[in-house]
C-alpha cells in the first residue's frame, strides 16, 4: 500500500454491501452471524456469572434469617453468618488503600504528564505496567514477609493489620488510577492550557487550577475503577491483613488491627466446607454481595464516560 | 512566596512523589529475584516437588502454568477476537451496542475470587467436568475476555480508514474487507492484547483455588479433566498452608511466577515496539 496522503480521511464505515456475488455469500452470512453472536456472548456471560451465583447462593436466604446476616459475627461453627465484620475489613481496607493512592496517584500523574522530560518518562511509564502486571499472590507474599514485620517494627502488636493490606492494595490499584488520570489529562483541549498560559499563570498553577479541573471527570473515574479493583483484590488481601473477623472499633488505632475481608472469608473458607451445605451457600451470597457492589461501581463509572467512547484512533 | 517559587518546589515535591510510587516497584522486584536466585536450580526447576513439598522442584506447576495458560486462549480468544470485530465493524451505535459495552466494563470489573465462585457453580458443578484444566481454563477464559476484547477492538479499530473504503470500492465485501484487509494489519496489536490478557490469566490465584488447582499432585495431568499444579496456587500453598516450609522455596516459587509474568509482559512491548517501526501507515 502507499502511504500518499488521503484526502477522504472520514469516510463512512457503514456503507452498506449486499453480500459477495456468487459463491461465498453463504459462507460468509454464517461468519458474520458468528461474529454478532461472540459480541452479544458478553451479554450472556455477565448474566450466566450472575445467574449462577444466585443459584449457589440463594438457598442460604430461606435458612439464615436476615438478622443472622446482618449480625456482627462471623463464626460458621455456631451457624453465625453475620456479613458486618467482613463488610467493615473490606470497607476499611479499601479506604485506607484510596486514601494512599489517590493523592500519590493524581500527582504521579500530573508528574508523568504535564513535568517529567521525555527521558523520564520512557523509563517511568514501562514500569508502571509491570507493576500492574506483578500477580497478586507474588505482591500478598512479598507483603507477608517484607513488609508485615517492618510494620510490626514500627510499634503494631502484629504486621499482619488492615494497614498493611491498605498499603499493598494502594500500590495495587496506582497503575489504573495513574493512567487514567493521564488520559484524562492529556484529554483536556490545548487551549485551557495556552489560554491559562499567556494570562501570565505559571505551568504550577495551570495544572492545579485549569488542567486538574478540566479532567476531573476522568480523574474520578480512575479513582472509581481503583476503588473496584480494590474492594474486590483478593489474594494479596489475605495473605497481609490477619484475616480476624472483628468488627474494628472506630479509632485512631483501627487501622493497626487485623480484619478479615469479604473476598478473603470466600478464599479461606470455600476449600473446606461440604458442597450444598448451608455455609457454601452463604459464601455465595457474599459473592453476590460483591458482584453487586462492584457492578453498581463500575456501571456508574461507564455511565460518567458518557458516550465518550467514540470511533477514535488509538495510539497503542 | 512568589508563584515561581512555588512552582519550583511544586514541582520538584511532585518528582519526589513519583519516586515514592516508582522506587518500591523496583524494590520489590529486587527483593524477589535476590532471594529468590538462591533457590533456583536446574533440580528446582524440572524435578516434582518431594518430602511434602519441602524438597524438591516446581516442575508440575510451572507445566501446570503453562497448560491453563494454553487453555485460557484457547477459551478467550474465539470469543474475544470475534467480539472485537464485531464492536469494531458491525456494530452499530444503538442499545444493544451500549448494552455490549457495558457488560465488557462489568466483565472488567467482577472479582476474581468471584470468577471462581462461578467457575465453581458452573464449570466444575453443573457442566459437571470436576476440578479440572477445563474449568481452569474456561474461567480464567471468561475473565480474560473484556481485556482480549478491548486491546483487539482498539487495534481493529487503528487500522486507517481508508484501507477499508479502498477494498470495499475494489468490489471486496465487507467480510473480504475484514479477513484480508484489516485483520492483517490489526494483528500485531490483537497479539499484543492477548499475551497482556494471558499474562494476566498465568498468575491469578483466585479463579483457579476452587475450579482447577491441586494441592499437591507431584505427577502430571493426564488428561484435560484432571486436576493440575499451577505456579501462583503453588506459591499460595507453601506461603501459607504448610508450616515450615523452608523460605528459600517460597522465594524461588515466588521468582519463577514473576519472571514467567514479566517475560509476556515484555514480549508484548517488544512486539508492540516492532509494530510500530513497521506500521504501514
Amino acid at each position: 500500500m502507499s502511504t500518499e496522503d488521503r484526502p477522504f480521511a472520514s469516510s463512512d464505515s457503514s456503507i452498506s454491501q449486499k453480500g459477495g456475488m456468487g459463491q461465498g455469500i453463504w459462507s460468509e452470512r454464517i461468519i458474520e452471524a458468528l461474529i454478532r453472536a461472540a459480541g452479544v456472548s458478553v451479554i450472556v456471560v455477565i448474566a450466566l456469572i450472575f445467574v449462577f451465583l444466585l443459584r449457589e447462593g440463594l438457598p442460604a436466604f430461606g435458612e439464615v434469617g436476615l438478622g443472622n446476616l446482618f449480625s456482627a459475627r462471623w463464626y460458621p461453627i455456631e451457624d453465625l453468618y453475620g456479613f458486618r465484620p467482613l463488610i467493615a475489613g473490606s470497607l476499611l481496607v479499601t479506604f485506607g488503600a484510596i486514601l494512599i493512592a489517590v493523592p500519590l496517584g493524581l500527582v504521579t500523574a500530573v508528574y508523568l504528564g504535564e513535568i517529567a522530560p521525555n527521558w523520564q518518562r520512557e523509563i517511568l511509564k514501562p514500569l508502571i505496567e509491570v507493576l500492574a502486571g506483578i500477580p497478586s499472590i507474588v505482591l500478598g507474599f512479598f507483603g507477608g514477609v517484607a513488609l508485615a514485620p517492618l510494620i510490626q517494627r514500627i510499634g503494631a502488636p502484629t504486621g499482619l493489620t488492615a494497614f498493611t493490606g491498605s498499603l499493598i492494595l494502594a500500590f495495587m490499584s496506582l497503575p489504573t488510577i495513574i493512567s487514567i488520570a493521564e488520559d484524562a489529562l492529556f484529554a483536556v483541549p490545548r487551549e485551557y492550557r495556552d489560554g491559562s498560559l499567556a494570562i501570565g499563570a505559571t505551568q504550577w498553577q495551570t495544572i492545579w487550577r485549569v488542567l486538574v479541573p478540566a479532567a476531573r471527570s476522568g480523574i474520578i473515574i480512575g479513582i472509581m475503577l481503583g476503588i473496584g479493583r480494590a474492594i474486590g483484590e483478593t489474594m494479596a488481601v489475605m495473605l497481609v491483613t490477619g484475616n480476624a473477623a472483628n468488627i474494628p472499633e472506630l479509632s485512631a488505632g483501627m487501622f493497626f488491627q487485623p480484619v478479615r475481608t469479604m473476598t478473603a472469608t470466600i478464599a479461606a473458607e470455600m476449600g473446606e466446607v461440604a458442597q450444598g451445605s448451608l455455609h457454601y451457600n452463604v459464601l455465595f451470597l457474599i459473592g453476590i454481595t460483591l458482584f453487586i457492589i462492584t457492578f453498581l461501581i463500575n456501571s456508574l463509572a461507564g455511565w460518567l464516560v458518557g458516550g465518550g467512547r467514540r470511533r477514535r484512533s488509538s495510539q497503542l | 512566596m512568589t508563584p515561581k517559587q512555588l512552582q519550583k518546589i511544586g514541582m520538584a515535591g511532585a518528582g519526589l512523589v513519583t519516586a515514592l510510587v516508582v522506587i518500591p516497584i523496583v524494590l520489590v522486584i529486587l527483593f524477589i529475584i535476590v532471594n529468590g536466585f538462591r533457590a533456583i536450580s536446574w533440580e528446582f526447576l524440572t524435578q516434582p516437588p518431594t518430602n511434602g513439598m519441602t524438597e524438591g522442584g516446581i516442575l508440575p506447576a510451572i507445566l501446570g502454568t503453562i497448560f491453563l495458560t494454553l487453555g485460557t486462549a484457547v477459551a478467550a480468544l474465539p470469543l474475544g477476537i470475534g467480539a472485537a470485530i464485531y464492536l469494531a465493524e458491525y456494530a452499530q451505535d444503538n442499545w444493544l451496542t451500549r448494552l455490549i459495552r457495558s457488560a465488557i466494563i462489568n466483565l472488567a470489573g467482577i472479582p476474581s475470587i468471584v470468577y471462581g465462585l462461578f467457575g465453581l457453580g458452573a464449570f466444575v458443578l453443573f457442566f459437571n467436568f470436576g476440578t479440572s484444566i477445563v474449568a481452569g481454563s474456561l474461567t480464567l477464559g471468561l475473565m480474560t475476555l473484556p481485556i482480549v476484547i478491548s486491546t483487539a477492538e482498539e487495534a481493529i479499530l487503528s487500522v486507517p480508514q481508508e484501507f477499508r473504503t479502498v477494498s470495499l470500492s475494489l468490489g471486496a465485501t465487507r467480510w473480504q474487507t475484514v479477513r484480508y484487509k484489516v485483520l492483517p494489519n490489526a494483528l500485531p496489536g490483537i497479539i499484543t492484547g492477548v499475551i497482556l490478557g494471558l499474562a494476566r490469566a498465568a498468575g491469578e490465584t483466585a479463579p483457579i483455588l476452587f475450579t482447577v488447582a491441586a494441592f499437591y499432585l507431584p505427577r502430571l495431568p493426564r488428561s484435560i479433566f484432571d486436576q493440575t499444579m499451577a505456579l501462583p496456587y503453588h506459591l499460595y500453598v507453601i506461603s501459607t498452608q504448610v508450616p515450615g516450609m523452608p523460605l528459600d522455596n517460597q522465594y524461588g516459587t515466588a521468582l519463577v511466577l514473576l519472571l514467567t509474568v514479566l517475560f509476556f509482559t515484555v514480549s508484548a512491548a517488544v512486539i508492540r515496539s516492532i509494530m510500530r517501526r513497521r506500521q504501514e501507515w
